[in-house]
């Protein structure tokens, strides 16, 4: 009697186990089928603009709406150069963030300071754009772009970085603004993976005699890497595909300039800016194959980090 | 307890879901966000008059085209109006709404409110980048006595595509041989020089924050966001600020009832006091409608507002259409906007 209970019952959980199998593939399937989708139909909508302007729309500056002479370079190199910036300011602030929270700060601090961190993740994007555009961009042209024309701006060779007046908006405007976005992101998985590192390893490396340096750099930061090339990149996607922030105070024009002070032009808001009233086949079409532009580079970034992290994890060993 | 609960709850939603379709006359439009304000406000008080809802999406006039092509709303809306050319071939038939003026607003120390005057080849100028100071000898020569600082300007553009763009730059394209052959006259341009403002709120706020700017907006946000605007010299050789009889007499000078397809840019309009950078907005249509009945409330919709309409649109800044103008489009609806069967839709009676 028994036994054959048991056997019920053992069938009916390889039932479940057979269509939980079965569920979870399918929602695999399905993000991958969407995003299978989402390249056809960038695609097919780009064709237009592909077969027009061939690999000139990567090396063209032009973008003309009247003409319907379109490039694709202003926007390309403004999302990179504000990526940029973002996290040549975000990551080493987010690190120090980081680790003050996991080694230094008093236990007591650690809990409100880090839920202060993740509040800060949580704005929504147009919150950061228009304080930008609202406190930061005037602060910024009154006080700190005059200081950093008579300072940086006075080293030679990298002076042309810093010409021109004083608007508060731009390419440097934008990257600041995303910096100050992609911290709290980047600060708080540095943080949950800092965590993770056993105090059996640190401690012994105190023993030791290491300084709080020496254990963050040779035991906490080698333990911890993927998840730190983890942070970084989620901090990066979020840095190049940042919208409505960027729209506000990057100044939204068509035009190359050496200078940060100037204003430029990213994907993502050129997307935003132009999309509803674009008509015209061609026009749509460019915009498109501006979406399709960000998405490829987007792609290179995570395959890049992961051949990066493949390396690190191959020289485990050797080196330190 | 909690089946309950979750019966009731699926009841609710079910209910939700199914009583709209009840509202058979619905109205559905989408397209130009510039008139969007006044359509709300206007579908407001016909609901509460009628019980007709009007559904409207402001999704720009790009949108707009593309969703009255594809027959997914009742009526698209434009700012820039389609030619007689591009309704042919679309089957539409197109009507203007309500007018608005576009306003070049600076932002120059010492200098007082419609104080400085402006050509429009001088304007042109400034936004092809040729004039680069405030003091130029050729703004200089038409300010007489102001003190002009010897500043760089700023200019600022709309960085969004928009109607306000449009007019903006056909009046310019009228003036100036030169922006016409260099950048022309669209919704978005290739700007020779300037930054980009979000909206006209982005505009008025760039303009607002950099010093020895010069940006245009709707005329709207002049007075709301009390910014210093130009005088400019219109077609006749004078100078006027922009106001509302200004807007008006730009419409007055037009000969709406030789303009087919209504196919009429209001800028640069001969007249003593016309506003030379005024415009429609455009409501378009199909000729041949397949559910009669759904073509009738739109007209009668816009009938209503016709007669209704003029002191809500007032109320936001907008500015009404001429009287003659409007006896012009409900003929025209006669004439155009028919069933199937060949019959008029609607007939208005003066």
């Amino acid at each position: 009697m028994s036994k054959i209970h048991f056997a019920a019952k053992l069938k009916r959980q390889l039932l479940f186990d057979w269509i939980f199998h079965k569920v979870t593939w399918f929602f695999t399937f399905v993000v991958f089928a969407l995003l299978a989708a989402l390249i056809g139909s960038l695609l097919i909508g780009s064709m237009p603009a592909i077969k027009a302007f061939g690999f000139d729309f990567l090396f063209s500056a032009d973008w003309n709406p009247v003409t319907e002479k379109f490039g694709a370079l202003v926007p390309i190199v403004g999302t990179l150069i504000t990526s940029i910036i973002a996290l040549s300011i975000g990551i080493p602030v987010s690190f120090g963030i980081a680790l003050f929270l996991t080694e230094l700060s008093p236990p007591w601090l650690r809990r409100p300071l880090g839920t202060a961190i993740e509040l800060l993740a949580g704005i929504p994007s147009i919150i950061y754009g228009m304080w930008g555009l609202f406190v930061f961009a005037p602060l910024f042209a009154q006080y700190i772009q005059p200081w950093l024309q008579d300072t940086l701006g006075q080293v030679p060779g990298i002076s042309f970085l810093f010409e021109g007046s004083f608007m508060g908006i731009g390419m440097l405007t934008a990257g600041i603004i995303l910096a100050i976005m992609v911290i709290p992101f980047i600060a708080a998985v540095m943080r949950d993976v800092f965590e993770i590192v056993p105090p059996m390893l640190k401690e012994s490396a105190y023993a030791f005699g290491a300084t709080t340096w020496e254990v963050i750099w040779y035991v906490v930061l080698p333990y911890t890497k993927i998840g730190v090339v983890g942070a970084i990149m989620l901090g990066l996607g979020r840095a190049l595909g940042e919208t409505m922030a960027v729209t506000f105070v990057i100044g939204n024009a068509h035009q190359l300039h050496a200078s940060l002070f100037m204003p430029g032009n990213s994907i993502a808001s050129a997307l935003a800016n132009e999309f509803t009233e674009a008509d015209g086949e061609l026009y749509t079409s460019a915009l498109i194959e501006l979406g399709l532009i960000l998405f490829f580079i987007t792609f290179v970034v995570l395959a890049f980090s992961k051949i990066l992290l493949v390396q690190l994890k191959k020289r485990e060993g050797t080196a330190t | 307890m909690k089946l309950q609960f979750v019966f009731a709850l699926l009841v609710t939603t079910a209910a939700l879901i199914v009583t709209p379709v009840t509202y058979a006359a619905d109205i559905t439009g989408a397209g130009a966000t510039f008139p969007y304000p006044i359509y709300a406000k206007w579908a407001d008080a016909y609901k509460k008059q009628t019980g007709v809802r009007m559904n409207y999406q402001s999704i720009g006039s790009g949108g707009g085209i593309k969703q009255i092509k594809a027959k997914t709303v009742d009526f698209g809306a434009s700012d820039k109006p389609l030619t007689l050319e591009e309704l042919e071939v679309n089957g539409l038939t197109q009507f203007p709404t309500v007018l608005g003026g576009v306003v070049p607003v600076i932002n120059v120390d010492g200098v007082k409110q419609g104080q400085i005057r402006l050509t429009g080849t001088v304007l042109a100028d400034i936004f092809l980048g040729k004039i680069k100071r405030w003091n130029d000898p050729s703004i200089a020569d038409l300010n007489a006595g102001i003190d002009l600082p010897a500043s760089n300007i700023t200019v600022v553009h709309r960085a969004d595509g928009s109607g306000t763009t449009f007019l903006f730059t056909d009046y310019l394209s009228k003036v100036s041989p030169e922006w016409k052959e260099r950048v022309g006259a669209d919704a978005s341009v290739a700007w020779p020089v300037g930054t980009g403002g979000k909206g006209n709120e982005g505009v008025a706020n760039f303009v607002k924050q950099i010093k020895n700017s010069i940006g245009y907006v709707e005329a709207a946000y002049v007075k709301q966001s009390k910014m210093n605007y130009v005088q400019l010299q219109n077609h006749d050789g004078i100078y006027v600020i922009p106001t509302e009889d200004g807007f008006k007499a730009a419409a007055a000078n037009t000969q709406w009832d030789k303009a087919p397809g209504f196919y009429e840019i209001l800028t640069n309009k001969p007249g003593q006091n016309s506003w030379p950078i005024t415009g429609a907005t455009f409501i378009l249509m199909h000729k041949s409608q397949e559910n009669p009945a759904q073509a009738l409330a739109v007209l009668k919709f816009f009938e209503w507002v016709y007669a209704n309409g003029d002191e809500m649109a007032l109320e936001l800044d907008y500015i009404p259409l001429p009287d003659s103008v409007i006896k012009l489009i409900e003929d025209s609806w006669e004439a155009n906007i028919k069933g199937k069967d060949g019959k008029a839709i609607l007939s208005v009676k003066h």
